[in-house]
């Protein structure tokens, strides 16, 4: 049949029990008179679930995409974004030849003279002060190979420790709850679990508008026999909420205390697994001691909801027998991200709700590749899940890489990005390069980021495919091949590797990352201790595999994944379908890989320490008292800021913007209001509007929604490239800087704002209607595709 | 009994801790994780002191959060320094003047740290339960500000004694 998917994202059901498996439903869309002559092998690169596809080919041009019907993830189905992003590829504005700045303009010169300047400010800059004079900063839509073999340059080659990944922005709190809970990263659970939970919970997880197939899965629980409960926390009436048993619309920023009082109500209703407890946890106590105080009437003051309703959440979260927890940006991207997350395993380890079907938990991430960062040390942590802080994990991975480990800068941890721009800004980080991401648009308080990135002291490379924001402010901007123009790996939330081939050329010059990273460490002749060439390997395959061999004995063995067997079947799981179902986690103090950090100030924990608290490697319990957020309401500023995500765009709309369907979705930024806020400031659906931070402003058109009081949300997508007068209409022109003391991740959903008229709208809104961001009363209009949207559901 | 002179002391160290922690905000509000972490162990600071009243009267010392320091950029000269933090925290001596200032608030945690333990050797003596359990519990409070600051030494150093 043929379906509408921007007016229905999600397609159509296929209803199923507890227990049996999802059938496939497969997903096509050609572009109009396509013929193919032949399909290759991908999987999704705008968000992070990992739905299978093929793309289709003719005439060295993608015209279509199809789901892969034998994946585990999808089983066919495909996302809007899945569906319609490919076209991004041929967008006319393709970078297609490096250029440098000349006299202040960039213009477009040779890859001999672009590298040749790279390298030669690397030389410079080694000898004046050395490694730390380097930032690397990549992405989360990379590959496997491409991120291991940038890690290698950084750490072994340059051996600097600033080294970070925007995947700080969507997937470093829950990598961190998980390596504070368990010991190491790694996901503990499976989309699988799905079919068999009886209470799902979704804390701070938009998941209809983040991972769209995730969102039909669901619901086809939900509709099938036998349904699951729903639990949702998020002040927004999502998609999710409005079919949740219990839905609990906090205040912005009040996570922890929430999540306080449902550790409370479990431990005081005696919902606790002592069995499990004793045989596999530590810090029982001091969890049973932190929230001793934590009532939900204590809670529902600060929560800004009923006790009545956090008691109902509690009960439903304790009294389930298979629980499934999955936890995003709602959480992570918010006051203290990591204490909650933790609170989040806290409750399935209590729970005893790990390592079973339908138990467990889904630390989700917000990026496609965001997980290979994690495992091949592009975010700043070692490969392999090495513990930075253990010298034995230090020697080991000198002695894989054949280097001297002195080379390997572990006197400190990873820096992260925000640390590195203000290392930019006191003009003491004079190198920084930038892979794949649009930090000008994407990281807070836009404004200070443009002038740490347009100043001077900053040679700064961007690698990618489009002229960003920030690219137009590089002194250097190299092309890059992007998805479906080069060949490689990448794993997504539930851990399943996929094959992504190379199913057309390049645009005009443009080269793929791990080209450029090979062609870095030649020129720089990056040697071993031997005076061999550092870099091992040539192309993608031997860089596969050449990770393969350095996490061979680490918890992220990719066994024996190869690409022949990711080649043709379904994607494949690393640690197979659950990680903990003897029990037994990464967490013995040999083989862990973070000694901790106290949950509420980030201080780092001794080895010492984490040998006498888990000499046995179990889970590990640990609480935090909450404090308030860093900015509160007050007269001039009476709202909490929450920007966040749309289901039609991705980043900063490089890519999704230049695919018709998608941007014509949501083609421009919306403030989206409460009715009760909307009456009180006179407004109504459509006006224009200033919404103003104390940092700075932003117009946009208002929608009145069900989100909750007190709150106004911005999505995050929109900068300024697409603007002819170039004016920023960034959520990040009004956001705080501050950060998780433990994860360092931004709270772009912690700051205040105040919303005031600007003119008369003559008109609704055009922010989407059938998403979160659906309006309170029908609008006489609706978000429709037509048909360039139709696309193909063949339903079993 | 000297126990009341040991109260004391630690209330005067908590006190020297949170007039510490104003400096440093003030300071080095450019860097952010520093600024706002101020403000959350000048949280912990307050609740030691409360924690620690109520044994104050029992031994006839003053132990009140209100003599602690006001939180910082509540007066306008603070603001002001707060504004001269930012402008000077372009240059590359801010990272110096960072350690310096994290430098001299952890070596006022050490005194703060040493004069609970003092307090609670003599609480212990004393058998009086309640002070000690007080103590021990605000001990470890302060030790976790004790801990950030070394921390946050440990990841600026590199970068400002090599650029």
């Amino acid at each position: 049949m043929k379906i509408d998917r921007i007016e229905d994202p999600w397609g159509p059901a296929t209803p199923v029990g507890p227990g049996e498996e999802w059938p496939a439903r497969v997903d096509s869309f050609l572009a109009p008179g396509a013929e193919p002559e032949r399909w290759v092998q991908t999987a999704s690169v705008l968000h992070s679930n990992g739905d299978a596809y093929d793309v289709a080919v003719q005439d060295g041009k993608l015209v279509g995409v199809r789901g892969r019907a034998q994946d585990r993830v999808n089983r066919g189905r495909l996302g809007p974004k899945d569906l319609f992003g490919w076209q991004a590829n041929h967008a006319t504005d393709r970078l297609t030849r490096p250029l440098v700045r000349r006299d202040g303009d960039l213009q477009e010169t040779t890859w001999e003279e672009a590298m040749g300047l790279i390298v030669e400010r690397s030389h410079i800059l080694l000898r004046e002060q050395g490694p730390t004079a380097f930032g690397f900063y990549t992405t989360g839509q990379l590959f496997l190979e491409e991120y291991y073999t940038q890690a290698i340059v950084a750490r072994a080659g340059i051996g600097t420790n600033h080294l970070d990944g925007n995947t700080r922005l969507c997937t470093s709190s829950a990598a961190e709850a998980l390596k504070e809970s368990f010991g190491c990263d790694g996901q503990p659970s499976s989309y699988d679990d799905i079919h068999h939970a009886d209470v799902i919970a979704l804390f701070g997880h938009n998941v209809a508008e983040t991972q769209p197939v995730l969102w039909r899965r669901i619901k086809d629980r939900l509709e099938g026999p036998e349904p699951p409960k729903l639990v949702v926390v998020d002040p927004r009436l999502t998609v999710p909420a409005r079919h949740a048993a219990v839905h609990v619309p906090l205040k912005v920023g009040t996570n922890l205390a929430f999540m306080n009082a449902v550790l409370h109500e479990v431990i005081v209703n005696g919902y606790v697994d002592q069995a499990y407890v004793q045989a596999h946890a530590v810090g029982f106590d001091e969890l049973r001691e932190r929230t001793a105080d934590c009532t939900p009437e204590w809670a529902a003051k600060i929560c800004g909801v009923d006790a009545a309703l956090i008691r109902d959440a509690a009960r439903v979260l304790g009294q389930a027998d298979r629980l499934l927890c999955t936890v995003l940006q709602g959480f992570y991207q918010s006051h203290q991200a990591t204490a909650s997350s933790c609170q989040v395993n806290n409750l399935v380890i209590v729970r005893g709700m790990l390592g079973r079907p339908g138990c467990g938990v889904l630390q989700m991430n917000g990026q496609p590749t965001a997980e290979n960062t994690r495992e091949t040390g592009a975010n700043g942590d070692l490969p392999g899940f090495r513990n930075w802080d253990n010298d034995e994990h230090v020697e080991d991975l000198a002695r894989i890489w054949n280097v001297d480990s002195l080379k390997i800068a572990s006197f400190a941890p990873p820096t992260h990005v925000m640390e590195m721009v203000r290392y930019m800004e006191e003009g003491v980080l004079p190198f920084f390069w930038v892979t794949g991401t649009n930090p000008l648009v994407s990281l807070p308080e836009a404004h200070r980021i443009r002038s740490v990135f347009e100043s001077e002291r900053v040679f700064l490379i961007v690698q990618d495919l489009f002229l960003t924001e920030t690219a137009a402010v590089a002194d250097v901007v190299l092309p890059g091949a992007g998805w479906g123009e080069k060949t490689g790996t990448f794993t997504n939330a539930d851990r399943t590797v996929h094959y992504s081939g190379k199913a057309i050329a390049p645009p005009g010059e443009a080269r793929s990352d791990l080209d450029i990273w090979l062609d870095y460490a030649a020129r720089m002749d990056f040697r071993d201790a031997d005076g061999a060439p550092l870099v091992k390997w040539h192309d993608a395959e031997s860089a596969f595999e050449a990770f393969k061999q350095c996490v061979a004995d680490r918890p992220c063995s990719y066994g024996d994944i190869t690409y022949g067997n990711l080649r043709g079947g379904s994607g494949i799981q690393w640690g197979g379908a659950r990680l903990y179902e003897d029990g037994r986690f990464f967490a013995h103090p040999d083989s862990c890989e973070t000694w901790g950090r106290d949950l509420l100030t980030g201080a780092l924990l001794e080895e010492t320490e984490y040998r006498a608290m888990n000499p046995y490697g179990k889970a590990i319990l640990k609480a935090c008292e909450y404090v308030p957020p860093p900015e509160r309401p007050d007269a001039d500023y009476p709202l909490q800021l929450n920007t966040g995500r749309t289901a039609f765009h991705f980043h900063t709309r490089t890519k999704t913007a230049k695919a018709p369907q998608l941007q014509a979705a949501a083609p421009e930024v919306w403030a989206e209001l409460s009715p009760a806020d909307a009456r009180d400031r006179g407004l109504v659906e459509g006006d224009h509007v200033e919404v103003r931070a104390p940092r700075g402003a932003i117009r946009a058109q208002l929608r009145i929604s069900r989100i909750r009081e007190g709150v106004v949300f911005v999505p995050f997508h929109y900068g300024w490239w697409d603007r002819a007068d170039g004016t920023s209409r960034a959520a990040n022109e009004l956001t705080i800087t501050s950060w998780d003391p433990v994860s360092k991740q931004p709270l772009v959903k912690a700051g205040v704002a105040q919303v005031v008229k600007v003119a008369d709208g003559h008109g609704p809104s055009v922010a989407p209607t059938n998403t979160a961001s659906a309006p309170v009363e029908p609008l006489g209009m609706a978000t429709r595709g037509g048909d360039p949207a139709l696309a193909d559901s063949d339903l079993p | 009994m000297k126990l009341g002179l040991a109260l004391g002391d630690v209330c005067e160290a908590e006190g020297e801790v949170g007039r510490q922690l104003n400096v440093l905000g003030e300071r080095h509000k450019a860097d952010h994780d520093v600024f706002h972490l101020t403000e959350t162990l000048q949280l912990i600071a307050r609740a030691n002191i409360g924690r620690l009243a109520p044994h104050g009267e029992r031994y006839g010392v003053r132990v009140d959060a209100e003599d602690m320091p006001e939180e910082h950029g509540a007066s306008l000269l603070e603001k002001a320094r707060e504004k001269t933090s930012e402008l000077v925290g372009r240059r590359p001596e801010s990272g110096l003047l960072l350690i310096r200032d994290l430098r001299k608030l952890h070596l006022i945690y050490a005194e703060a740290s040493i004069n609970y333990v003092i307090l609670g050797q003599g609480a212990q003596a004393a058998r009086d339960r309640e002070l000690h359990e007080a103590c021990s519990g605000c001990h470890a409070q302060t030790l976790r500000g004790m801990k950030w600051t070394l921390t946050r030494i440990k990841i600026a150093a590199p970068q400002v004694l090599t650029s």
